[in-house]
């Protein structure tokens, strides 16, 4: 157990999962009284644990631990589910007594002016791909308010690891419509080479990580480079994005317990949108969502309105401060709903009833939801609305545009960054390459300069 | 047991247990300046001396911080404490998972896997398959060298060890030998050990070093204390021979070493070459030994079919065909899990190989 400890501060004393015994002294524990099984409510059993102590403690690493004469289990499931922290009401106004995170004019506006972006972002795109300008593509829509407000929690010496849904992270870190474009199109612009299929987005200068397709396995990443900041004494932490469905693989687990054991800053943020493709929550896990799996691992966690921008805010600026300052993990899990199909690939009406989806679109609809908090605000206004989204597409379009007509990237790189420097058996497949492509010019795209 | 001149002492001395191995062609001038330890304690002072040379180098694994289960991490947690030098919860994949976000930041993240045959779980993120193979090796590529984890060096003992069984015994190195993006090295000998183990530390490349497990205890030469490196990617002549070229890597060297002994008693004069790293491998160094022998055999503890051996026999095959007088001829491990009580029936022996070498040569 000494080594559980063994990272500064331990986590015991204030752990979720080993918390200060409720009676009070170890006196009161030890008295040598027997008591019977009276079968209490569960509610009740902390008041009643003096009564019910038994005349035994066990010293056990984590803690002390109680002996009682009653076999009782824990149930799967509580009798209430986790509560949901939210602050605005669906019509975007701010519910009485609830308490959040102060946002100033010029951050909200640029919050609700990227939400938009990120929506026009979606619909031109998509529409490029289904005219098969690029070859895929992968919307955020419904999901919005946790793109742009968790980046706007952050500062930009956070570093985030993504999973595949967070361009609005990118978007509010100042990645340009252009970037965005140069990546979906693979030109020689794509920081990424032309590597990759569309959206798997990276950028070293905003401090976001590439985006790999296979799920979860940036979770891990992200406590190992949170440990970095904290070994280097930076006044930052990381933030790891995942669905639903990548709390199912053994790399969540893993990443959630070395969290917690290392005591690493890093931020969990679980967008729980129901959906992992075509399989519904309730055959992904039976457990009361993430937000319970933090607590397991004893790790401080929230559920929150995912689809409340104000929520998401204040959650992760104060997960944020929990992270850096005391330098120990937290877990996010935002209720919210993935409104579009999974990607290009999937046709969702297939599995699910267009009705879940209108309602979601609709009645809890988070860049509507938030416009009128920030118009009632005064903040903001048709006319802006106007003016943003018709500038904004403009630019898109122009954007996509460059990035067709650019070149693609060299011949070369295909063999450039496997290793930091090209090894020789590398060297010979280039040169066999290019001599078959000089007899077979017509087997090869002629957009790739040779 | 074995000195730096160990090379000619073993040709004197062929028995199993004379497992130890030097590197008697190195170039490491200060080579004989060092004292006689084992391979173990040759991996401890590499990794003392990375922990010392780089206050941004780390070593975790399971049971690390007690010296682990090959006491290869002795006193490195006493010295660097705790912050650098750590256990880990039992779990592969969240092992190299780490180490990819550490080595991702600038730093040397050096991690134990606790036997090569737990690093299955974590092959998707470099080891645990996935790890690695998705996630370590494709760093930098799929961000166009936006990021890297060059920093990474997985360690892990490979290899048979006389009772390991399924479990403590395997050689999975091609599978990793597959994947563009890693460095996979093995050593033979503690000097080696000591070397090369600094040079993957060093590279900024993640690398997988397979320590063979075998030569723990039983493998002793000198090594010099002091840092040193040894080049990855070359691979090198033990020495010299006109009748036959011998390749392998790690532990297997001692093995072909005492066939080529016995050889020479029949007349046959073999050239002996540790590959030292097998991706990337020195192709150059192997085509030039077979185009003066005119042939070829590869050995490897690792079954047969689809293992590194296969990747040797076509490269040649096709860059030597002209030149080669007989088949290649692979002598390795069977096709079989492998097996405890049948463990010498499945290995590469001495006679194996002696007779493979006969055979070829009187193609």
């Amino acid at each position: 157990m000494a080594s559980l400890a063994a990272f500064g501060r331990s986590i015991c004393p204030t752990s979720p999962l080993f918390p200060a015994p409720a009676c009070g002294n170890l006196g009161s524990l030890l008295r040598p009284v027997r008591h019977h099984g009276s079968g209490e409510a569960a509610g009740e059993a902390v008041l009643q644990v003096d009564n019910r102590c038994s005349d035994q403690v066990l010293d056990f690493p984590g803690g002390k631990v109680m002996f009682v004469p009653e076999m009782r289990f824990l149930p799967g499931s509580p009798n209430e589910r986790i509560n949901c922290y939210r602050v605005l009401d669906e019509n975007g106004q701010t519910i009485s007594g609830s308490r959040f995170q102060e946002v100033s004019k010029e951050v909200a506006i640029k919050m609700y002016s990227d939400m938009v972006t990120l929506q026009i972002m979606d619909t031109v795109f998509y529409e490029a791909q289904r005219q098969g300008r690029i070859s895929f593509y992968l919307t955020s829509n419904g999901e919005e308010a946790i793109n742009v407000a968790s980046a706007a929690a952050l500062t930009m010496d956070d570093i985030v690891f993504p999973q595949y849904r967070e361009p609005g992270v990118l978007l509010w870190r100042g990645f340009t419509l252009q970037e965005f474009a140069n990546q979906c199109f693979g030109n020689k612009l794509d920081y990424g080479k032309g590597r990759q299929m569309p959206i798997h987005y990276g950028s070293s200068r905003l401090n976001y990580f590439t985006v790999s397709s296979p799920i979860a396995t940036q979770i891990p990443h992200a406590v190992g480079a949170a440990y970095s900041l904290k070994m280097d004494g930076k006044n930052a932490c990381t933030i790891t994005y995942f669905g639903d469905g990548g709390t199912s693989e053994g790399d969540f687990h893993a990443a959630l317990n070395f969290a917690a054991v290392m005591e690493s800053p890093v931020i969990f943020f679980c967008r729980n949108n129901g959906w992992a493709i075509s399989t519904p929550t309730a055959e992904q896990f039976r457990s009361d969502g993430a937000v319970v799996r933090g607590q397991a691992y004893g790790i401080h966690s929230i559920r929150i309105d995912g689809n409340d921008a104000l929520a998401v805010y204040s959650a992760v600026h104060a997960a944020r401060e929990m992270a850096v300052h005391d330098c120990r993990p937290v877990l996010v899990e935002a209720l919210t709903y993935r409104a579009g199909h999974h990607s290009t690939s999937d046709d969702s009406t297939k599995y699910r009833s267009t009705d879940e989806i209108q309602h979601w679109k609709t009645a809890r609809d988070p860049v509507s939801r938030f416009r009128n908090w920030v118009e009632g605000n005064g903040w903001w206004s048709e006319a802006a609305e106007v003016e943003h989204r018709s500038s904004t597409r403009k630019e898109l379009l122009q954007a996509i545009q460059v990035a067709e007509r650019a070149e693609k990237p060299p011949l070369s790189e295909l063999f450039t960054d496997v290793y930091d420097r090209v090894p020789s058996n590398l060297w010979e497949q280039e040169k066999s390459l290019r001599e078959t492509i000089k007899k077979h010019p017509k087997d090869y795209p002629s957009d790739v300069p040779v | 047991m074995a000195t730096a001149m160990a090379v000619r002492a073993l040709g004197k001395r062929a028995s199993i247990a004379a497992r130890g191995f030097s590197s008697s062609c190195e170039t490491e001038k200060a080579a004989k300046d060092g004292k006689p330890i084992n391979l173990f304690s040759a991996i401890n002072q590499a990794l003392h001396i990375a922990l010392d040379t780089d206050p941004r180098a780390y070593v975790f694994g399971e049971d690390i911080r007690f010296g682990g289960v090959f006491r290869c991490t002795t006193g490195l947690f006493d010295r660097f404490g705790r912050s650098r030098v750590f256990n880990t919860p039992l779990c592969e994949q969240g092992i190299v998972g780490f180490a990819i976000g550490l080595a991702a930041m600038g730093n040397r993240a050096i991690a134990e896997i606790q036997f090569a045959d737990y690093i299955y779980p974590a092959f998707d993120q470099a080891f645990p398959f996935n790890v690695i193979v998705n996630e370590a090796a494709k760093f930098r590529y799929r961000s166009g060298n936006e990021f890297n984890c060059g920093g990474l060096t997985i360690r892990t003992p490979y290899g048979a060890v006389g009772h390991g069984g399924h479990y403590h015994s395997q050689s999975p190195e091609s599978f990793f030998c597959h994947v563009p993006g890693l460095k996979v090295v093995i050593p033979r000998s503690p000097r080696q050990a000591k070397g090369l183990l600094l040079s993957c530390i060093r590279d900024p490349n993640p690398s997988i070093f397979f320590e063979p497990k075998w030569l723990y205890r039983l493998a002793v030469e000198e090594v010099p204390e002091h840092d040193y490196m040894l080049p990855l990617s070359e691979a090198e002549v033990i020495h010299q021979g006109s009748d036959i070229t011998l390749v392998g890597w790690g532990a297997q060297l001692s093995v072909l070493e005492q066939a080529c002994v016995e050889a020479a008693k029949e007349g046959i004069s073999c050239e002996l070459i540790d590959l030292r790293t097998l991706i990337p491998w020195d192709k150059e160094t192997v085509e030039a030994s077979v185009r003066k022998t005119g042939k070829l055999l590869v050995s490897h503890e690792a079954p047969v079919t689809g293992g590194f051996g296969a990747e040797i026999s076509a490269s040649i095959a096709e860059s030597c065909f002209l030149r080669l007088e007989a088949p290649v001829a692979r002598i390795c491990g069977l096709d079989t899990p492998f097996p405890l009580v049948y463990e010498q029936f499945y290995m590469p022996t001495k006679n194996k190989i002696l007779d493979a070498i006969k055979a070829t040569v009187n193609y």
